[in-house]
């Protein structure tokens, strides 16, 4: 297996002796006490055909790295900037009131009877997060051609990484949509409790797409210009600017394929109180699923020829 | 006996050549898929790969290592001792064959890997130490040390890119010498980093080495190669030519493989001073055949050759040499005139002088300095201070004594006999 599994070794590893130096028989800390334990790992190294699963369980073993990688990209994010963390509360912000007169005022776009720039922020808020997530972790494979060429780990800690920096800057411009609510003065009813499924459904979504495209992005760097061109065509066939009810009734379906309209239009349910529209919210969780699914048979198929061709 | 650390079987890897393969565009990959199954018609019977597209890196390398053993991996450019590393640690994977690895491994193909230059060197510490596979708490217990290792504490909360460059590749190296790992695959890291810190790290290792850890060491260095292993093996064009005791691997891939040594000629940035008189064009070493070589043995008879060019007539110049340890001390001094010899008067034109000497420095690396004076104490018409670098192996021959060097402290060994102890008086107290 292409994993350091910790199958059972015989321990008659105890070092031989013989094997040392003359002048290494001073005294020696062969093995220092806790490495000791871990003397029964065992790697096989042998080629691997067609397609594998994810072994989460070596994933979990490199939590810490997970953890230190994704540090360095909140880190760095911001660095050598004047307003630093400051730019987390600015973009979504500006966007927010850049949309709220274009489509707002000027388009006098249907809010759904709610305030537009609440109504846009709502959906504004995991819309970006999903769109950050997209282009950076599809570059984020690519981007470290450095350290997979010169060092093992588990390739998906990469994409996950990425997704795991976005993550800041999301809580960060929750607070935004918290002063939102404040200043229009909506109410939170009970609903709000959808807020913690859904954003696991997005971070499960922004996964699905991210891996795949880290991996596709590998092989053909033409996704390097496809993404932000991408990106923003997916904000327009998502409800973002929009409300759901403008699309016709019998094209809705279609609307659901995307599963970030299912996911933005809860938003708005979960925060406005509005009725959740659960038929469009499975789909969205279907194929929502479906593509992590993908994303992850298909980053796993290739990795191994990632450190060759990155 | 116990179980090999190290078991590795047939082992090969191919990698696809021509840019055609890599990188391909998606379209490509279109055009490709379509023409799949006409390519595959006309292929039919044929292997699928064509050979002249692909080279094998590696091509059924086979070997073991016992736990604890320290082996070196030669060769020259190109022959797989990298791929080799990558694919034992598991970075890209092998095409046919396998490999068993029983310990905790660690790789270390570079100084400084995922160090991030806008990062401070203490924040670098903990991101290299992780993707090192090192743990959290392992890095905090051996923060100070690490840091006390790589010399560079006053700037540890500095970021990196302010950092020169060998104060990076000392932070680098300090972090991945404090990896605890059963077998630690090591390439090529010390060709970085100045003289100093190559040996500081040198020493490292050894200790490394003596803590029973099973280390495979792929180096160009071949001074350092004997000094750390027990073993090597020879590679080349990815296949595995000849393993053994390090001696004889050494030996080997010297005789058969490296046939000329540095040229020696002076670029002109490495004259320091002189009024140009007479200036030295090449420095370098050889060994009966007249050939330029780059290593000497132990006691080995060898000849330096200076090859000089006098551009205006010079009257009683001394041509000298100096010897000087990689940190630059000086070990030694000769000028020509030293051995009765005359001073030196000549036209303009082109010279060459030699000076033969039986070798007395121990295994190691050595720089030349050359230069020329006028006269005692005159004036220096050239000073070349690096003129040439060169290796000293522990190889000698006829396998006299003087192979327990290591024992030995010091830079250069004696030519000279002791007389067996004999009693001077009868009592006990003199």
């Amino acid at each position: 297996m292409h994993e350091a599994s910790t199958n059972k070794v015989a321990v008659a590893e105890d070092m031989n002796p013989a094997l040392f130096d003359v002048e290494a028989a001073t005294p020696l800390s062969c093995f220092p006490d806790k490495s000791r334990r871990e003397a029964e790992r065992l790697v096989v190294i042998k080629p691997h055909k067609g397609w594998m699963g994810v072994n989460w369980r070596e994933i979990r073993n490199y939590r810490e790295l997970l953890y230190f990688l994704t540090w360095r990209e909140v880190k760095i994010r911001y660095k050598q900037t004047v307003l630093g963390f400051l730019w987390a509360f600015i973009q979504p912000f500006l966007k927010m009131v850049v949309f709220s007169i274009v489509f707002g005022r000027l388009a006098r776009m249907d809010s759904e009877g709610f305030p537009y720039p609440i109504f846009v922020y709502a959906g504004l808020l995991p819309w970006q997060f999903f769109a950050e997530c997209l282009s950076r972790s599809s570059q984020s494979v690519v981007g470290s051609a450095n350290l997979i060429t010169k060092v093992y780990f588990p390739r998906l800690i990469i994409p996950l990484s990425s997704v795991g920096a976005c993550l800041i800057d999301f809580a960060i411009s929750f607070s935004i949509l918290v002063a939102l609510m404040l200043y229009y003065g909506i109410m939170p009813t009970p609903a709000v409790l959808m807020v913690l499924p859904l954003t696991l459904l997005t971070i499960f979504t922004a996964l699905g797409v991210g891996i795949l495209l880290s991996a596709l992005n590998v092989s053909y760097r033409d996704f390097r210009y496809v993404i932000p061109f991408m990106v923003q065509i997916w904000m327009f066939a998502t409800p973002v600017i929009y409300p759901v009810r403008i699309v016709p009734q019998n094209w809705q379906w279609l609307l659901s394929l995307n599963p970030m309209s299912g996911i933005v239009d809860a938003y708005r349910s979960c925060f406005l109180g509005k009725p959740f529209a659960w038929r469009n919210l499975t789909i969205s969780l279907a194929v929502a699923f479906s593509v992590l699914l993908c994303g992850l048979i298909y980053f796993r198929r290739f990795e191994r020829e990632f450190a060759d061709i990155v | 006996m116990s179980k090999p650390a190290i078991k590795v079987e047939n082992l090969s890897k191919r990698y696809r050549i021509g840019a055609r393969e890599n990188n391909k565009t998606f379209r490509e990959a279109f055009v490709d898929l379509a023409a799949a199954p006409l390519r595959r018609i006309r292929s039919f019977g044929r292997s699928s790969h064509r050979e002249e597209d692909s080279i094998w890196a590696l091509k059924d390398v086979s070997f073991e290592v016992e736990p604890g053993a320290v082996v070196g991996i030669i060769g020259r450019n190109g022959a797989g001792k990298t791929t080799l590393l990558k694919v034992l640690s598991q970075i890209t994977e092998p095409t046919e064959g396998r490999a068993v690895l029983r310990g905790r491994v660690a790789s270390l193909l570079e100084v400084g890997t995922g160090f991030h230059s806008e990062l401070t060197g203490r924040e670098n510490i903990f991101l290299s130490g992780a993707l090192l596979g090192m743990s959290k708490k392992e890095i905090e217990k051996k923060f100070d040390e690490i840091v006390d290792f790589s010399g560079v504490e006053k700037f540890i909360d500095t970021p990196v890119k302010r950092y020169s460059s060998g104060m990076r590749v000392r932070l680098g190296f300090a972090v991945a010498a404090h990896l605890e790992p059963e077998i630690l695959l090591i390439d090529e890291v010390l060709a970085v980093g100045d003289a100093a810190f190559q040996k500081k790290c040198l020493g490292k290792m050894g200790d490394v080495a003596r803590e029973g850890r099973t280390v495979l060491f792929v180096s160009h260095n071949m001074s350092a190669v004997e000094g750390l292993c027990r073993s090597a093996l020879l590679l080349e064009l990815g296949r595995k030519v000849f393993s053994g005791s390090v001696k004889d691997v050494v030996y080997f891939y010297l005789h058969h493989f490296v046939s000329e040594g540095s040229s020696g000629k002076i670029a002109p940035d490495m004259h320091k001073s002189g009024t140009g008189e007479l200036v030295i064009d090449k420095v370098f070493l050889t060994k009966g055949t007249g050939e330029p070589v780059s290593q000497v043995r132990m006691n080995e008879p060898f000849t330096v050759k200076i090859i000089f060019s006098v551009n205006e007539p010079v009257k009683e110049a001394r041509i000298g040499l100096g010897f000087n340890t990689i940190e630059g001390k000086r070990i030694a001094t000769s000028h020509h005139t030293d051995t009765g010899l005359e001073t030196f008067n000549g036209d303009i034109g082109s010279y060459e002088i030699t000076f033969d000497l039986i070798n007395p420095l121990l295994p190691g690396t050595y720089i030349i300095s050359a230069g020329a004076h006028r006269a005692l104490g005159g004036s220096t018409t050239d000073l070349v201070p690096e003129a040439l670098r060169f290796d000293v192996l522990d190889l000698s021959s006829e396998g006299n004594g003087y192979a327990h060097h290591k024992y030995n402290p010091g830079l250069i060994h004696f030519d000279g006999g002791w007389q067996a102890a004999r009693k001077i008086k009868e009592e006990k107290r003199i």
